[in-house]
C-alpha cells in the first residue's frame, strides 16, 4: 500500500470545458415553421447549458466515474445499505424495448407483460413477508415508511379511533422519526436493553390507547435480531396498536423468518438493498409495502390485480389513502428485482445465510481489537466501537473510516446507530468472497496498530484519493450550490 | 448460485473461525416461533439464459412505441435519449455506488450532482436545486411542506390544469402535513389569474403547470403575479425540455420551480424510475428537502464537493427534518445532466421549436376540432365525435395509439383526446395519425 497513491488529473466542471458554438446533439429539421410564442412567455436569455462536443462529453463523464468508488470498484461494507453485487443481466432485461419504450398510460391490454411481471413480483414479495397484500407504488424505503404510517392513520380513522403516537427505538434510522412527523404523528422513543433488544419494561410503560404503532427494524440497526419480538408484538396488539417493519435489514432473514410471522402488520421492502436494484450513486430505489388483510382496503391505488388470465390496474379502491407516487411505481426497479428473485428462486434463503455468515466471520476477526458493545452473534451486519482507540490514542471512528480508503476499501457507516459511541457499522453482504473479507479484517487490524504507532497518519487520511479531507463547515456556512458563471455568457444567444 | 462467492471449503474455515458448527447456529437468536421452517414458496430458479428468455417473453407482450405509433404524453414524453446516456450510466462506478457520504470516495458523483444542480438552476432561473426527488408528483408534495413551514398558512391552491396525478399525491401528503387543498378550475383550458389570486388569499402556496396538462400555454406571468400579490408562494411545475424556448419561472417571479425530469434523459419505462427536480430561490435554501451538494476546499485548498446543509436532513435532524427522503434518483438525474449537455442551449431550443411546430402541424392536419383555443406546446387536445376511449380502442386496432382520453381524469371531458408529439414523431407520423383518426371518427 502506498501513502501517495496514484496521481489524479484535474477535473474541471463541464461548464469550464464549454466553448461557444460547440455542440454534440442535433435535432431533426422537418422543415416546419415553429409558431410564434406569446412574447411574455418566450425565453429572453438562453440557458447557459454546457456547449461541448460528444467526445469531450464522454471524457468528462468518464473522468467523473473514475473519481467515484462503487461496488464494482471494491469492497463497500456500508452498514445498513446492503451494497451487494448488482447482476448485469438485470440491466440487460430492464432495457428490453417492450419495457423501456412502454408508456405508463398504455391501455392495460397493451401492457399485459408488464402487469404480469408486477403481479408476480407482488406474489413473491407477499410470500417473503408472510403478508397477503402488496402495493408496489412507493419510490423508496422512506416513502414506504410514510405510506405505512398513512395506512395506520387511515385504518384507525376508519375505526373511529383517535391515536396520535408512534413509538420508535433509540436505534432507529433517522427516516423513521422524519416520516412520523410528515405523517402528522407524535414521536415516542423506547430504549434498548443490555442485550440490544427493545427494553420490554420501558416499552410496556409507553404503550397505551394513544399509541398507533411501533416502527421497528428487525434485525435492528445493531445487526441483532430482537429476541423478544413475540412479546413486543403482543404488547402492541393487546393495546389495539399496529406494528410496522422497516425492511432495511431484510437481507438477513429472507426465507428464514418472515415479518408477518413475527407479528408485523405493515412491512416495507428496499428493493435497492435486498433485491439488488443498483444504488446509482444515491438512487433510484423501490419501497413496496405489504400488509395484513385488515389493512388492504387502504392501500394506494392503482393496484395490479389478476382476473383469470389477464391483469389490470385497479383504481377502484374506495378507502385508499390515495396515490403516493406517479403511475404504479418505479417499473424498471421491478424488472431488476424480479429478475434477481427469479435467478435465486427458493435459494433466496442461501443469500441471507451467506450474508449472515460473512458478517459473523468479519466480526470474529475484529472483536479482539475493536469494542463490541453487544456481545452476541450478529445477523447480516454488526456495530463496533472505536471508543478505546479514541480514549487511548485520540483516533476516532472517522479517522478509521478515512484510513480505510487508503487500503482501497469504502468505509463502513460511521456514528450510527446513535446509541453506540464512535460507531462503525459494517455490512459485508453475501456476494463478497472470503479473500475480500480477509483483506478487510487485515486492513482494520493494521489501522488499529497504526492508531498506536502513528496516529497522525490516521488523522490526515486519506492520502491516496483525489482530494484530502474537506472543509465541510465552510460548505454549510457559505453555501455554493451551483456554478457561478460570473460574466460568462454564451455566444449562441438569439 | 453465481451471485455468491463462498466455496464449501471457505464455509468450513469461516464457521471454524467464528466458533460455530453450522450456519444454523448463527440464526438461533431468532425465536423458534417466528422461524419459517420450510422452503419459500416462490417460482424455481432460472439460469441467466432462461431469465432472458422469460423476461423477453413478458416484454414481448407489451405494445411499446417500437411496435405501435404512439401519441401518448400526459406527463410522460418520449423525447430522444442520446446513446451516450446509456453508455455513461452503465459505468459501474456510478451504477453501483450509493449516496456520497464519504466525499473523498465520491468526488465524481458529487461533481456530477453539482453540475446537475447548476443545469436545473439555469433552466428554471432559480438559485438552488436539490440532487433530485422521486418524481414530478412527490416534489410537489415536498414544495407544499416547504411552503407550510415558511408561511403561517395552512392551505395550498392547485390549478385544475396541473397534472391530476400530481394533485392526487399532494392531497395524500397534505393530510399528514395538516394542509387543506383547494383546486381552481380552468376556463377554456387555461387558468384565470383573478380566480387563482382570489383562492390564494390565505394560501401558503399556489401550484400551476406550464405548459399545462392539456398542453396549453398558461398565462404564467399573470398567474405568478396573482399568487404573489395574495401573499402565497408561487410554484411552477415545468417541463425541462420546454425551457429552451419558454421563459424560466425565476424570471417571472416564482418562488419555486418543480417538475418531472423524465422528458430529459429517461425512457417512459412504464412509469419509472425517473427523477423529480426541485429548485427554489435562495431564501428557501435551509428549508429545502433532499440532498444538496456544495462546493468547498480540501485540506490542501483544492476545490472539492460535498453533501451540504445536512442539518436539514433526517439522519441529523430526525423528527425535525425538512423531509424523510434518503434514497433519491441520482442516476436518473445524471441522465438528465448528460442529455441536456449533449443538447446544449441550441439543441434544447431546437427541441422546443420542433415540438411546437409539430403540435401546430397536428392541429392543422388532424380532422378534429381543437378542444381549447389557447396556444399549444407539444400537446393538443381535440374534441372527438364519440367517446375518446372508444377512439383510442379503434385506433389501436389500426396500429396507432392516438393519445390520452382526458375523461379518465376530468369529468365532462369524455370526448376529449390529448395528442402528444415530440421530435421523435415526424410529419409523416402525424399524417398517419390524421388518417387513422379520420377513419375511426367517421
Amino acid at each position: 500500500m502506498t501513502e501517495a497513491g496514484r496521481a489524479w488529473p484535474e477535473a474541471p466542471l463541464i461548464f469550464e470545458r464549454s466553448q461557444p458554438g460547440r455542440r454534440a446533439g442535433r435535432v431533426p429539421d422537418y422543415g416546419l415553421p415553429p409558431p410564434e410564442l406569446p412574447s411574455d412567455l418566450r425565453r429572453k436569455r438562453p440557458p447557459r447549458l454546457p456547449e461541448v462536443s460528444e467526445p469531450e462529453l464522454v471524457r468528462h463523464i468518464t473522468a467523473l466515474a473514475d473519481r467515484t468508488f462503487g461496488v464494482d470498484t471494491g469492497f463497500y461494507p456500508l452498514g445498513s445499505c446492503t451494497m451487494k453485487h448488482n447482476p448485469r443481466v438485470n440491466e440487460r432485461v430492464a432495457r428490453l424495448p417492450g419495457f423501456r419504450d412502454l408508456h405508463p398510460l398504455q391501455e392495460d391490454e397493451g401492457a399485459q407483460g408488464a402487469l404480469e411481471l408486477m403481479w408476480q413480483l407482488q406474489e413473491i414479495l407477499s410470500e417473503i413477508a408472510g403478508l397477503p397484500a402488496v402495493t408496489l407504488q412507493p419510490a423508496a424505503g422512506s416513502q414506504g415508511e410514510l405510506t405505512g404510517l398513512m395506512l395506520m392513520r387511515a385504518y384507525f380513522a376508519d375505526r373511529d379511533e383517535a391515536r396520535d403516537t408512534i413509538i420508535t427505538p433509540d436505534t432507529a434510522h433517522g427516516t423513521n422519526p422524519a416520516s412520523v412527523t410528515m405523517a402528522g404523528y407524535e414521536l415516542e422513543k423506547v430504549e434498548t436493553d443490555a442485550r440490544g433488544n427493545l427494553d420490554l419494561g420501558n416499552l410496556r410503560a409507553k404503550v397505551n390507547e394513544r399509541t398507533a404503532g411501533l416502527m421497528l427494524t428487525n434485525p435492528s440497526t445493531l445487526g441483532l435480531f430482537d429476541e423478544g419480538i413475540e412479546e413486543v408484538a403482543a404488547i402492541f396488539h393487546d393495546a389495539g396498536a399496529l406494528l410496522y417493519y422497516d425492511g432495511a435489514n431484510l437481507n438477513a432473514v429472507v426465507g428464514i423468518s418472515r415479518p408477518g410471522d413475527m407479528g408485523f402488520d405493515i412491512v416495507h421492502y428496499n428493493l435497492h438493498k435486498t433485491f439488488s436494484q443498483p444504488h446509482g450513486g444515491g438512487g433510484p430505489g423501490g419501497g413496496p409495502v405489504a400488509v395484513r388483510a385488515s389493512i388492504e382496503p387502504f392501500l394506494p391505488a392503482p393496484r395490479v390485480v389478476r382476473d383469470g388470465d389477464t391483469y389490470r390496474l385497479d383504481f377502484d379502491v374506495p378507502k385508499s389513502i390515495g396515490r403516493v407516487r406517479g403511475f404504479a411505481g418505479p417499473f424498471g426497479v421491478f424488472v431488476r428485482s424480479y429478475a434477481f428473485m427469479r435467478a435465486y428462486g427458493p435459494a433466496l434463503r442461501e443469500m441471507s445465510e451467506a450474508a449472515v455468515l460473512n458478517a459473523n466471520y468479519v466480526l470474529a476477526g475484529l472483536r479482539d481489537v475493536y469494542e463490541l458493545p453487544y456481545d452476541r452473534h450478529c445477523m447480516h451486519e454488526f456495530v463496533l466501537s472505536a471508543r478505546s482507540l479514541k480514549r487511548e490514542h485520540g483516533v476516532t471512528a472517522l479517522d478509521v473510516a478515512k484510513r480505510l480508503m487508503d487500503y482501497g476499501i469504502h468505509p463502513p457507516t460511521v456514528y450510527f446507530p446513535l446509541v453506540v459511541p464512535e460507531a462503525l457499522m459494517i455490512e459485508p453482504t453475501e456476494t463478497e468472497p472470503k479473500e475480500r473479507l480477509d483483506a478487510f479484517v487485515e486492513a482494520m487490524r493494521r489501522i488499529a496498530e497504526e492508531a498506536a504507532t502513528s496516529p497522525e497518519v490516521l488523522h490526515e487520511a486519506p492520502h491516496g484519493r483525489p482530494v484530502r479531507r474537506l472543509d465541510e463547515v465552510r460548505a454549510a456556512k457559505q453555501p455554493v450550490v451551483r456554478h457561478d458563471f460570473g460574466e460568462q455568457e454564451i455566444a449562441t444567444a438569439h | 448460485m453465481g451471485y455468491l462467492s463462498l466455496t464449501d471449503a471457505d464455509r468450513e474455515a469461516m464457521l471454524a473461525a467464528i466458533g460455530v458448527s453450522s450456519v444454523a447456529e448463527l440464526f438461533e437468536q431468532i425465536p423458534a416461533g417466528v422461524r419459517l421452517g420450510r422452503e419459500l414458496d416462490v417460482p424455481p430458479a432460472l439460469s441467466e439464459l432462461e431469465l432472458v428468455s422469460h423476461l423477453s417473453e413478458l416484454a414481448g407482450r407489451n405494445a411499446h412505441t417500437g411496435v405501435e405509433l404512439s401519441f401518448l404524453g400526459a406527463g410522460i414524453y418520449e423525447h430522444y435519449v442520446p446513446a451516450v446516456v446509456d453508455v455513461l450510466l452503465s459505468r459501474g462506478e456510478f451504477l453501483t455506488a450509493y449516496t456520497p457520504y464519504q466525499p473523498e470516495m465520491s468526488q465524481g458523483v458529487l461533481q456530477a450532482i453539482f453540475e446537475y444542480q447548476t443545469v436545473i438552476c439555469e433552466l428554471t432561473g432559480m438559485d438552488v436545486s436539490n440532487a433530485s426527488g422521486y418524481d414530478g408528483t412527490t416534489v410537489a408534495a415536498d414544495a407544499c411542506f416547504v411552503a407550510k413551514h415558511t408561511s403561517e398558512r395552512a392551505k395550498v391552491v392547485l390549478a385544475e390544469t396541473l397534472n391530476p396525478q400530481v394533485r392526487q399525491v399532494v392531497k395524500t401528503y397534505a393530510r399528514g402535513f395538516g394542509l387543506d387543498v383547494v383546486e381552481v378550475g380552468h376556463r377554456d383550458g387555461i387558468t384565470d389569474a383573478d380566480e387563482l389570486g382570489a383562492a390564494a388569499a390565505d394560501a401558503a402556496a399556489v401550484i400551476f403547470q406550464q405548459p399545462n396538462f392539456f398542453g396549453c400555454l398558461e398565462p404564467a406571468v399573470d398567474l405568478a403575479a396573482a399568487a404573489s400579490e395574495a401573499g402565497a408562494h408561487s410554484i411552477a411545475h415545468v417541463d425541462l425540455m420546454t425551457l429552451g424556448v419558454l421563459e424560466a419561472p425565476g424570471e417571472y417571479g416564482c418562488a419555486m420551480a418543480i417538475g418531472e425530469g423524465q422528458s430529459a434523459g429517461c425512457p417512459p419505462l412504464y412509469g419509472g424510475p425517473h427523477y423529480g427536480f426541485f429548485a427554489a430561490r435562495r431564501e428557501f435554501i435551509r428549508r429545502m428537502p433532499g440532498r444538496i451538494v456544495g462546493e468547498t476546499v480540501d485540506a490542501d485548498g483544492r476545490r472539492a464537493y460535498v453533501l451540504t446543509l445536512q442539518t436539514r436532513e433526517q439522519h441529523i435532524r430526525r423528527e425535525k427534518a425538512t423531509s424523510n427522503i434518503t434514497t433519491n434518483q441520482t442516476l436518473l438525474a445524471l441522465a438528465g445532466l448528460v442529455t441536456l449537455s449533449w443538447l446544449g442551449p441550441e439543441g434544447l431550443r431546437e427541441v422546443g421549436a420542433t415540438c411546437t411546430a409539430l403540435a401546430q402541424y397536428a392541429r392543422e392536419r388532424v380532422p378534429l376540432e381543437p378542444a381549447f383555443e389557447a396556444a399549444s406546446f407539444k400537446e393538443v387536445a381535440f374534441r372527438t365525435p364519440l367517446p375518446a376511449r372508444e377512439v383510442v380502442r379503434r385506433a389501436r386496432e389500426l396500429g396507432v395509439h392516438p393519445g390520452y382520453a382526458l375523461g379518465r381524469d376530468y369529468e365532462g371531458m369524455q370526448d376529449v383526446l390529448l395528442v402528444a408529439v415530440t421530435e421523435k414523431r415526424t410529419p409523416a407520423d402525424i399524417d398517419r395519425l390524421a388518417d387513422v383518426l379520420g377513419e375511426v371518427c367517421r
